[in-house]
């Protein structure tokens, strides 16, 4: 990077617009046939410039698709709603657990910790499928199929490992001498804790949650077998495009901009906290 | 006030015993600078009595209540850290005031009172991150001073700040400690920093207290060659003798040349022992006498304010003398010969390493 010459910049430049071309056109290309009909889609070759129209966002709105078929009812807007509900619980639920068992691995050395710890991780390790069976099975037993916290609980297999290794080594980074002082100064652990640690873990705690929301919100296969339509979340309600009269691309266009959107908001506004005071030269470095 | 009381505390971490039986008392008001080198236990000492680690045998005594199992924040501590371990995501003012719980008033007039005698208050609304070393390390020492704790443990607190500001706290601390009444265990590895800043200096050698006693006594009476080696700038030097007594006078031959060691006494050394000398006690000449040791000059560092001459004695063994800067008019590869007043000849049992005889340097550093 130290050395520049004219051609390695331009070269530079040529490499990097292509690579943002490579990755940002299917983007691009979903968000542009959000707004065409199945006909204008299908057309060879594909037209850059076409007639826009809202149709694939009112027919996801209403609830209503109109095939040729004849008219279908779909539950979009339910499906997003759920996704919502069921990531943001099991965030939070994994926030709730995996912060404090973080803290835990990261500060205190026990018995079988390490060990524990790699249970934990191994669960990210598993194909979804391997637990699937005698999960659906235990779920029917225990009456959890179809509820909301039933996914909840298993989306914990995909949150709740990353969350905990991801804080763990941010844990660690703090060094435990900030925590003594601040006990020094007359305060318990819990103190130390909620008031020391959990602060200054902040930016990976937030890319943790962040990351493991996006794990869940993308989950199909879970959803899918442990839920039925009305807990379905997007993922699994995508499916419903695919019709007996064809499959409806404008409407999976608009249903897949409209599921991305919360994400990708969400990871806007947290980006500036993924950076902020990852360097907060607390101690001599 | 509250003394702070060792009783044979120890604590074995695997194979490694960075406290090993030790005791100390410290008075309140006074201030005992823990020294030894790296690795000899100093931290975990002050980790014990902090209640970061519990120790595995013995008691540590606040006021003459035992603290071992009391947790950190009910033992009336205060502590300075090396890395200052300031808390990053506060001001220096919110540092500074975390252990104090108290109306908003009486806190702001304390942190005012102790920031100016700190001379930090015109940073008080920084972050930490905003502040240089010397800035960071007044904020953790007023953080630790401000709740009038009954023990006031530093570990090495100059350790990361400049030569200047080391300089200038050295004189300062020692004021600055005293103004209460807290017992003051001062962790260092430099033993200016302890013969400049403690009343009673702790040297700690493996985990063992090898000498508890004034910086004067210690530089002039060191209980050990290992803590006569610890003390001084140049170090000490040494020489293998076998000193003899005749006629009262106790002698030796070092390179050679019969050296006086002063008066032999009813427990003049027998065997083998170390011989002694601080390089500021040497002197170096041209003219020959038989109570001069033949010596080459190998180099001569001038260090403004003394002259450090590497000598290498007849025998071989090199010995350093610390001469006033004007002296010597003598220049690298010049034949000398060397001398040095028998009170200032300290001897060592080889064996023990411990110090032996009457010889006592009556002049401190």
């Amino acid at each position: 990077m130290e050395h520049s010459s004219p051609a390695g910049r331009v070269f530079r430049g040529v490499a990097l617009t292509l690579i943002l071309i490579f990755f940002m056109f299917p983007i691009v290309w979903i968000f542009l046939m959000s707004f065409q009909t199945n006909e204008q889609i299908l057309r060879i070759p594909p037209r850059v410039l076409f007639e826009p129209t809202l149709a694939n966002y009112e027919a996801l709105i209403s609830g209503q698709l109109r095939t040729a078929a004849g008219n279908l009812q779909i539950s979009f807007m339910r499906n997003l709603f759920n996704s919502v509900v069921l990531s943001s619980a099991a965030v939070l639920l994994a926030l709730l657990l995996g912060v404090p068992a973080a803290y835990a691995f990261a500060r205190f050395k026990f018995r079988l910790g390490e060990s524990i710890a790699f249970t934990l991780l191994s669960f990210r390790f598993a194909p979804p499928l391997l637990v699937l069976l005698p999960l659906s099975l235990y779920y029917q037993e225990l009456g959890l199929n179809d509820t909301y916290f039933g996914i909840v609980w298993v989306y914990q297999l995909i949150a709740l490992p990353l969350i905990l290794w991801i804080v763990r080594g941010y844990f660690e980074d703090i060094s435990p001498d900030i925590e003594h002082a601040y006990r020094l100064a007359g305060h318990s652990w819990r103190e130390a804790f909620t008031r020391i640690a959990v602060p200054l873990a902040g930016p990976g705690i937030a890319a943790a949650g962040l990351l493991s929301f996006i794990f869940c919100w993308n989950n199909f296969v879970f959803a899918l077998i442990l839920a039925s339509a009305d807990k379905q979340p997007v993922t699994v309600g995508a499916l419903a495009f695919v019709t007996a009269s064809g499959i409806q691309y404008g409407q999976i266009a608009a249903a897949i901009v409209l599921s991305v959107t919360p994400t990708l908001l969400l990871a806007l506004y947290a980006q500036r906290y993924l950076v902020e005071g990852l360097s907060l030269g607390a101690v001599k470095g | 006030m509250a003394r702070l009381d060792i009783n044979s505390v120890s604590k074995a971490f695997g194979a490694a015993r960075p406290a090993d039986g030790l005791s100390l008392a410290v008075e309140p008001g006074e201030i005992v600078a823990v020294f030894g080198p790296s690795g000899s236990g100093k931290t975990v000492l002050l980790r014990m009595i902090a209640g970061m680690f519990e120790p595995d045998d013995g008691d540590i005594l606040i006021g003459g209540r035992s603290v071992v199992g009391a947790p950190p924040e009910r033992r009336g501590i205060g502590m300075a850290f090396q890395n200052f371990a300031l808390f990053p995501h506060m001001t220096a003012r919110d540092n500074i005031a975390s252990g104090l719980r108290a109306s908003g008033n009486e806190v702001a007039s304390r942190v005012a009172a102790i920031s100016k005698l700190l001379k930090i208050e015109h940073v008080l609304s920084h972050a930490p991150r905003e502040l240089s070393n010397g800035q960071k390390q007044r904020t953790a020492l007023a953080r630790a001073l401000i709740g009038n704790p009954d023990v006031l443990l530093l570990d090495d607190p100059l350790r990361n700040v400049d030569a200047k500001l080391r300089y200038e706290m050295r004189l300062e601390l020692p004021n600055l400690l005293r103004r209460g009444t807290a017992a003051v265990l001062y962790v260092t590895q430099d033993y200016r920093e302890a013969m400049a800043i403690a009343d009673r200096i702790a040297v700690l050698i493996d985990g063992r207290l090898a000498q508890v006693a004034t910086p004067a006594d210690i530089y002039a009476q060191p209980a050990s060659v290992a803590i006569a080696r610890l003390f001084g700038d140049p170090t000490i030097n040494l020489a293998e003798v076998s000193p003899v007594a005749e006629h009262g006078v106790l002698s030796a031959t070092v390179a050679g040349a019969r050296m006086r060691l002063g008066a032999a006494d009813g427990a003049a050394p027998a065997g083998a022992c170390w011989l002694g000398v601080r390089p500021e006690d040497i002197a170096v000449s041209s003219a020959s006498t038989d109570d001069a040791i033949p010596a080459r000059i190998l180099a001569i560092t001038p260090m403004h304010e003394k002259a450090v001459l590497l000598l290498r004695l007849a025998d071989g063994t090199e010995w350093l003398a610390a001469l006033p800067p004007d002296v010597p008019h003598s220049a690298a590869d010049d034949n000398v010969f060397v001398r040095f007043a028998s009170d200032a000849a300290m001897l060592f049992d080889r064996a023990t390493g411990l110090r032996i005889g009457p010889t006592h340097r009556l002049k401190a550093a």
